[in-house]
């Protein structure tokens, strides 16, 4: 399955070369030109029938991980993480080093040696260690260099009734989603823009968009699902199974109305199931693209997932359906109707 | 003017929204520019052409921005009950919404209320509501829908030489760029006096507006903290001591050269004004002097008490010293000696 | 020239350069050209008088030198083909962290606040210059500890108690100074033992000491590629000269040079660089990994050693603005191990800078269109 092979690819931050070779592979296939920007965005174009309008789809490839910073004279590895991810989440947990992905375990103290309050406080980054089986720092430096990617290893596989559980949905759900919409053809030029650094501070796509320079961008992302117990209806952000979230605003962006406008036309008249992000939370690509060179009108569609930037997230299979369904039919309205900002106010006035 | 700064002040336009102070804005100008444009985000962007430009070569530009935006909320769920849960739009706090009426674009009124609190300390957003009079879902999605934004419903005040209302952030700066268009006159070089948006969610609308404009030189008019009230925090701008030249705050440091030059103006003219060192806040020029190759900027700050609550308040003296220094430093750049920047 | 590689090679530091042939004259040595750089006036947003000097140091060895509207020096040593090969742009920020006078008190102080990341601890007993209407001397005083109150002694003053006292009335005060005024540390340079030398605003004035050996060494080797030498300026608060200035030149590659933390004991070993251990090459998301290795194996190449400093936040230097800028710059960082960041006594080795300086030099010489078109291909 596609997804589980995005999944399992890997890619920290800076360090996106396995995912985006997969990617690469994936589209060859479909799309007319390939372009990989100096710092490693990948950008697919697939020429419209006319190409009157340039749309562009953005999702990063990058996934929240960690890094080799250092060698303990045991033979430990110093990490320290890459994109936000919360140390306490790593304790006990197994990952896989460098290029060749060695596999990796990080271990803690055992219970039996702790004190009583060292149980309440959460482990920090410095006292975390991945043990690869080295003897010490000479064989751990042959075996691995500063400065290599340290990423989860989770397979992604079905969980119970129509989930699935893997890594880094945030966001290969996105990068599939795009996939999947480079096979269809359109009027206008589409352009697949797979970023990188996105979990670093957003730093991908507005390189990406500053050279495609498009007329619209809709950003598939992966965002926050936590409907778990205790926390109250408002803040849940979104929820598993009720379809993808249509982002009104969060930290980077407010979404583009006529643009949000038109993906809830869409998902009305076709009966896809979508909901809004609850919560203003996050940042994502779009606060990138939409203040390139004089702006440009974006908006964002998420995919609700559990348990984001951590070693397993949880998604809805339906909700993926639905997801990838949304994106695609969005893009058939513009051939049948038009871009929505074209009905818009930006034209001269006096 | 304070008939202006009612209507301005009064006006419904939560950042991401800017639509309706828009228009009012548009309708003001719309005689006075030679241009109007607006671009994809939204910004009204006027252009006033000189005089008499210089021959063979094109002219420079000044862009002068002040926000149009104001903080506000939005609502992001609607529960069974009909009670409308938020999320802050800029820089708000919680407690400054406690007992507060708000207004929405189509005019639906709300106020707020909250959780039960064990402590007043943990009030926050999440702890609060709105609540529109409506007993059910179906009957508060008759008035409201998630993504809809409210602003601060409350009413100017005329009290002397001040006045006070919601949103002197950024308003005032807007009343006093219209009356600049209104009564400025550049010889040689073009200005742009633009009327940005989602500035309070982080100088948005400027960064791009520049972007398209291209200017030579960027000048922001914004309000600023004040340091004249019982026990407030240490501050060398007052309310009533003139137009506020900002050295620096946490956007931007302002450009030596555009900084030095407002002082001459003001000096030469007679201007009352007082000298900013801003810790925390930013302005659009923050936005500016990044653009392209980079532009020289600065501010003019108007005083202003009071500043992200419903009851902002201004000195009039201040204001029109703002407009005067304004008016006089876009003739001097647009002059044929450029400033000693152009 | 034919034989240049093999003179420069390792080892081959210091007199000999001084006999070739088309060398354009050497104005001073690197320890000299160091405590020039850093005792030059240059609070961030006024970099002026700190960018003159960088002016008049590099005049005689590059081909160009002019300043952008923000006030960044960009100096281009033209490559020996008509076509360069590449753009290069090397960048080292010319600003340093100092104060702004933020009021003017009735009894005669001066109220500042910090312009860039100043460790207020840092303050107390600090001599400092206010740049008025002329240059005034301060001081900012500390209370001695019998007036002290025994409960206060853990805690570090607040920004409102750190006064400057110029010995000055209010009222001469106001006659020379504004709010608005900046203010920088007094502190002349001064040499430690082992070549190590210390002052203010090594940070990064050291970086611009690398550009200046690279721009030496580069009359000594052939370069096919154009070199933009950059002195950034307001990279303290949020490097808006390296913002603006890669946007204006549109490099192919962008190196920083920047400054990196020195050891010093409470600080993981593995979050520090040695003095003395040579360039650091970093690693990360703000680095490509290309312009990485081939600076690994140019130092290999011709014995330099170095360190490497893997960094997973792309923060922090002027490579984290040059990468991003308009269609993306392929980028790197090389730092000069320094300790006590961010004070006015910083200090390094002298030997880093250097082969800092001749790593650049080399890399500068070695990189042709194959390189270029290679950063594309990841």
């Amino acid at each position: 399955m596609l997804l589980a092979k995005l999944s399992e690819a890997s890619g920290i931050s800076g360090q996106e070369g396995e995912i985006r070779a997969t990617i690469r592979n994936e589209i060859a296939p479909y799309v007319d030109e390939i372009k990989i920007d100096p710092i490693g965005n990948l950008v697919a174009l697939k020429r419209g029938r006319t190409g009157k309008a340039r749309v562009m789809l953005a999702a990063h490839m990058d996934e929240v991980g960690l890094m080799v910073v250092g060698f303990e004279s045991n033979g430990l590895l110093h990490v320290d993480s890459v994109g936000g991810v919360d140390p306490r989440v790593l304790v006990s947990k197994m990952v896989y080093v460098g290029r060749n992905k060695l596999p990796g375990v990080i271990g803690s103290k055992p219970i039996h040696l702790l004190e009583r309050e060292d149980m309440d406080r959460a482990t920090k980054m410095d006292a975390l260690l991945v043990d690869i089986g080295a003897k010490n720092k000479e064989d751990a430096e042959k075996l691995v260099k500063l400065g290599d990617p340290v990423v989860f290893a989770t397979k992604c596989e079905p969980l119970g009734d129509g989930f699935m559980k893997g890594k880094a949905f945030d966001d290969r759900v996105g990068c599939c989603a795009i996939i999947e919409a480079l096979k269809v053809q359109h009027d206008f030029d589409l352009y697949g823009a797979f970023t990188v650094q996105e979990e670093v501070g957003l730093r991908g796509a507005g390189v990406a968009a500053f050279q495609i320079e498009p007329d619209l961008a809709i950003v598939l992302e992966g965002t926050t699902a936590h409907d778990v117990p205790e926390t109250p209806e408002h803040s849940v952000s979104t929820v598993p199974g009720k379809g993808p979230a249509i982002v009104y605003m969060d930290r980077s962006w407010v979404g583009d109305k006529r643009i949000i406008d038109r993906l809830v036309e869409t998902a009305e008249a076709a009966s896809v199931p979508y909901q809004f992000k609850r919560t203003v939370t996050g940042g994502t690509d779009a606060g990138r693209i939409g203040l390139t060179r004089e702006g440009i009108p974006a908006a964002v569609v998420s995919m609700p997932c559990r348990f984001i930037h951590s070693p397993v997230s949880v998604i809805n299979l339906s909700d993926f359906e639905n997801y990838v369904k949304l994106a695609g039919l969005f893009l058939d309205s513009l051939d049948e109707r038009g871009l929505p900002i074209d009905e818009g106010s930006c034209k001269k006035t006096n | 003017m304070k008939d202006l700064v009612k209507r301005l002040t009064e006006a419904y336009g939560p950042s991401g929204s800017e639509d309706k102070v828009r228009e009012i804005i548009k309708a003001e100008v719309e005689k006075f520019a030679d241009e109007i444009r607006v671009d994809s985000l939204g910004n009204l962007i006027c252009r006033v052409a000189p005089k008499s430009p210089a021959d063979g070569s094109d002219p420079k530009r000044i862009m002068v921005a002040a926000h149009m935006d104001e903080i506000g909320v939005l609502v992001s769920y609607i529960d069974d009950k009909g009670f409308l849960r938020f999320s802050p739009v800029g820089g708000l706090s919680p407690y400054v919404l406690l007992g507060q009426k708000v207004i929405f674009e189509n005019g639906t009124v709300g106020v707020f209320g909250t959780e039960k609190l064990e402590d007043m300390k943990s009030l926050a957003f999440d702890k609060m509501f709105i609540d529109i009079g409506a007993s059910s879902k179906d009957e508060a999605e008759k008035k409201v829908r998630v993504g809809d934004s409210a602003v601060i419903l409350r009413e100017f005040s005329d009290l002397g030489d001040r006045v006070t209302s919601k949103t002197m952030d950024n308003r005032i700066s807007c009343a006093v760029v219209i009356e600049a268009i209104k009564s400025v006159r550049p010889e040689r070089h073009e200005a742009y006096f633009v009327f940005t948006v989602q500035e309070e969610l982080g100088l948005r609308g400027a960064k791009a507006a520049a972007y398209g404009i291209n200017p030579d030189v960027g000048i922001a008019v914004d309000v600023t903290t004040w340091g004249d009230t019982p026990e407030c925090a240490p501050f060398n701008v007052v309310l009533g001591k003139g137009v506020a030249i900002k050295a620096k705050d946490s956007s931007v440091i302002a450009h030596p050269k555009v900084k030095n030059l407002m002082i001459d103006v003001a000096e030469k003219k007679g201007i009352l004004y007082q000298m900013e060192v801003l810790e925390r806040g930013g302005t659009d020029a923050g936005a500016i002097h990044l653009t392209r190759e980079g532009v020289p900027s600065g501010t003019i700050s108007i005083p202003c008490r009071y500043v992200h609550t419903p009851c902002e308040m201004v000195d009039m003296r201040d204001v029109d010293a703002a407009t005067r220094l304004l008016v006089g430093v876009v003739e001097e750049l647009a002059s044929s000696s450029g400033g000693g920047i152009l | 020239m034919a034989n240049t590689k093999k003179v420069c090679g390792p080892g081959a530091v210091g007199q000999g350069r001084h006999l070739m042939g088309a060398e354009r004259g050497r104005v001073m040595d690197t320890k000299q050209a160091i405590l020039r750089l850093a005792d030059a006036r240059g609070v961030t947003g006024y970099e002026s008088p700190a960018g003159d000097v960088v002016t008049a140091l590099f005049a005689d060895i590059v081909d160009e030198v002019r300043r952008d509207s923000l006030g960044s020096v960009i100096m281009l040593k033209r490559g020996a083909s008509p076509k360069p090969s590449a753009k290069i742009m090397v960048a080292a920020h010319v600003d340093e962290i100092g104060m702004i006078v933020s009021k003017i008190e009735d009894e005669g102080f001066l109220q500042v606040r910090m312009m860039g990341g100043v460790d207020r601890r840092i303050l107390p007993s600090m001599e400092v210059t206010v740049h008025g209407r002329r240059d005034i001397s301060g001081v900012i005083g500390a209370i001695p500890p019998h007036l002290q109150d025994p409960k206060d002694k853990d805690k570090s003053w607040k920004w409102e108690e750190l006064v400057v006292d110029c010995g000055m009335s209010a009222e001469r005060l106001r006659e020379l100074v504004r709010v608005g005024d900046v203010v920088s540390f007094d502190r002349t340079g001064v040499e430690l033992a082992n070549d190590r030398i210390s002052g203010k605003s090594m940070d990064d004035r050291a970086g611009v000491a690398v550009m200046y050996e690279c721009a030496v060494e580069l009359q000594k080797l052939k370069h096919d590629c154009d070199v933009y030498f950059v002195a950034t300026v307001q990279e303290e608060v949020g490097y808006g000269g390296s913002i603006t200035s890669t946007y204006g030149i549109t490099p192919d590659i962008g190196i920083a040079i920047d400054v990196g933390h020195g050891d010093m004991p409470g600080l993981p070993e593995h979050h520090t660089l040695k003095l003395g251990g040579g360039p650091a090459i970093s690693y990360g998301p703000h680095v490509h990994p290309h312009i990485f290795s081939k600076l690994k194996e140019i130092a290999e190449e011709r014995g330099i050693a170095y360190q490497v400093e893997a960094g997973t936040s792309p923060r922090g230097t002027d490579a984290y603005a040059m990468q991003m800028t308009r269609s993306g710059v392929a980028t790197g960082l090389i730092s000069v191990p320094l300790r006590y960041m961010h004070t006015s006594v910083e200090t390094l080795s002298v030997e880093d800078v250097k082969k800092s300086g001749q790593l650049l030099a080399f890399f500068a010489s070695a990189v042709d269109s194959r390189f270029r078109e290679g950063l594309t291909c990841f």
